[in-house]
Parts: C-alpha cells; structure tokens; sequence
C-alpha cells in the first residue's frame, strides 16, 4: 500500500510541475476529462497520434528548408498545422514556438526559420520525453493497483 | 429523409487534422451525439449526397442534424462548404458550426452572415460542444413542424 502512495504522489507532483514549467497547459485537463471506463486510453492515443504527426511535421521542415528554392507558403501550412496539433493536446511550448516560426515564414527570413525550427524542434522533443515519462508512471501506478487487488 | 438512429442526433463532423477529428468525436461522443467524421469538404459533400453543385433531389439515406467543420483546410475551406450547404435545397436548413484556431473578427463575421449558428475557437471545449443541443433541438421541432399531417 506504501509503495502506491509513493508512487500515486510523484505522478502527482511531475504532472504539477510540467503545468508550473509550462509544458502543459489546460487543454491537457480537457483531454483527460475526456477519458472514461469506455475511453481509458484516450490521451495516450492522442498524444501518441499527435507525436506521430508532429514527427512527419517537422522532417517535412526539415526537408523543405533544405531545398534551393524554399516553398515559404507551404512551410507556414506546416507550421500552422502543428501549431493547431500542439495547442489541441495542450503541449504549450510547442505552440508558442510556432508563432514566431509563423511571421519568419511570411517575412520569407531563412535564418529566422531555421531558427525556429531549432527551437520547436527542442520544445517538441522536451515535451515528448516528459509525457513518455507522465505515462510510464501512470502504468506503473495502474500496475501497482492491480496487484493490490491480487493480495489475498 | 432517413431516420436517425436512435432518436440520437447524428454530426458530420470536417477537418484535416488527425488530432482534431479524434478531439472533436470525443467531444461529441460524450454528448451522445452519433458522428461521422471525415478529412475534407469533398468528402463531406460527397457524404451527404451534394457533388458538383448539383443538389441532388432523390431520396436521402443519409441523415445529418448538424454539421461542425474546420475553417482553414486544404483544397475547398470551411467557408465553401458552408456556402455549399447554404445554397442548396436538400440540406440549407442543417445547422452549420465553424472551427478555427485563429481569432480573426472578419472570418468570423463573414461565417456567420452566410448562415453559420456558432463559431468556435480552437481547442473546442465541452462548453462550446453543449451549445450545440439548443440548435439541433430547434432543427428538429422544425422539421415536425413541416411534416405532412396524417389523417
């Protein structure tokens, strides 16, 4: 029973201080209001599926700022899109580093982008590697749980 | 037209976003609405039977209540599809919601001239999905009201 306590307030206290440090914000309580005995798995789905697409995202930046003659219009629509993508799972850094990677991208600046790439890039994958943690101790409390109801 | 299922309200819920069409289906799930949700205005015209400007007068088996749709998409916009649905015969009484992530006063503006009820700001909350029911509820009593009375 210790041992689930423990445990219950560190996943208490990691997801505070990824609120406080501003990783996540209150759209990450909406997704987990949305979870239920029929959805258990909702946010883990979607966030996986928003790692997924942000990982296509930003190799997309990627490439596109590697070609000779650089598609302004079509890389603000890929920034557009994940910055839309970041701020519905709540993943606000993410968000908030597309916004000057926007104006760079209708400046045509190609510093500026590259820049900016730079930087969305390390709050994506702060923010990924955080959630991945977030959800190893989920299971590890579920798990917890599960074998107190096997003791007799 | 068809019967909805039910009794429940059925949404065709539009956007290009993986992410956002998940959200937006849970959203609506929770408030026991039946949804179908697709990537684009093609298709959600297709879905409802509307393709190439043509109205199509034969009989429907599709039954929509109400249709939420993202603004910003590739190819035909929200704003298209909202005009599509406004201009034709079969479907301009089906409530009409827009999405967006950006605040822009003259595309929300502009959106609701051409007949959408609401205009939501991205991330859609369960509040702005619970402002949905007063519409629907409104359609329905509509199409009651319209119905041929039976001797």
């Amino acid at each position: 029973m210790d041992g689930k306590v423990q445990l219950q307030k560190q996943l208490f206290d990691y997801t505070a201080s990824l609120f406080q440090e501003g990783f996540l914000d209150n759209q990450f309580n909406q997704l987990e209001q949305l979870q239920d005995e029929s959805n258990p798995d909702f946010v883990v789905e979607v966030v996986t599926l928003f790692f997924d697409d942000a990982e296509r995202i930003l190799n997309e930046l990627t490439t596109s700022l590697g070609q000779e003659k650089i598609d302004f219009k079509r890389l603000d629509a890929h920034v557009h899109q994940l910055k839309g993508s970041s701020s519905s799972i709540g993943a606000q850094r993410v968000h908030e580093a597309c916004i000057p990677f926007r104006n760079f991208c209708t400046e045509q600046n190609v510093e500026g982008c590259l820049k900016s790439l730079q930087q969305v890039k390390h709050e994506y994958s702060l923010v990924k590697s955080k959630l991945e943690t977030l959800f190893k101790m989920e299971e590890e409390l579920l798990a917890s749980s599960l074998a107190d109801l096997k003791v007799v | 037209m068809g019967m909805a299922k039910d009794n429940q309200f059925h949404v065709l819920a539009v956007d290009d976003s993986i992410i956002d069409r998940m959200l937006i289906e849970r959203l609506l799930k929770t408030s026991s609405f039946q949804v179908t949700a697709v990537d684009s205005a093609t298709k959600a015209l297709k879905f409802l039977g509307l393709v190439e400007d043509v109205a199509s007068e034969i009989h429907q088996d599709v039954d929509v209540n109400l249709i939420i749709t993202d603004y910003c998409m590739p190819g035909m916009t929200g704003y298209d599809l909202l005009r599509k649905v406004k201009e034709s015969k079969s479907f301009k009484d089906i409530p009409v919601v827009i999405m967006s992530s950006e605040n822009v006063p003259s595309r929300i503006n502009r959106c609701l001239e051409e007949g959408a009820e609401e205009f939501f700001l991205k991330p859609v909350q369960q509040s702005d999905v619970n402002k949905l029911k007063p519409h629907l509820l409104k359609s329905r009593v509509k199409e009651e009201q319209e119905q041929p009375i039976n001797n």
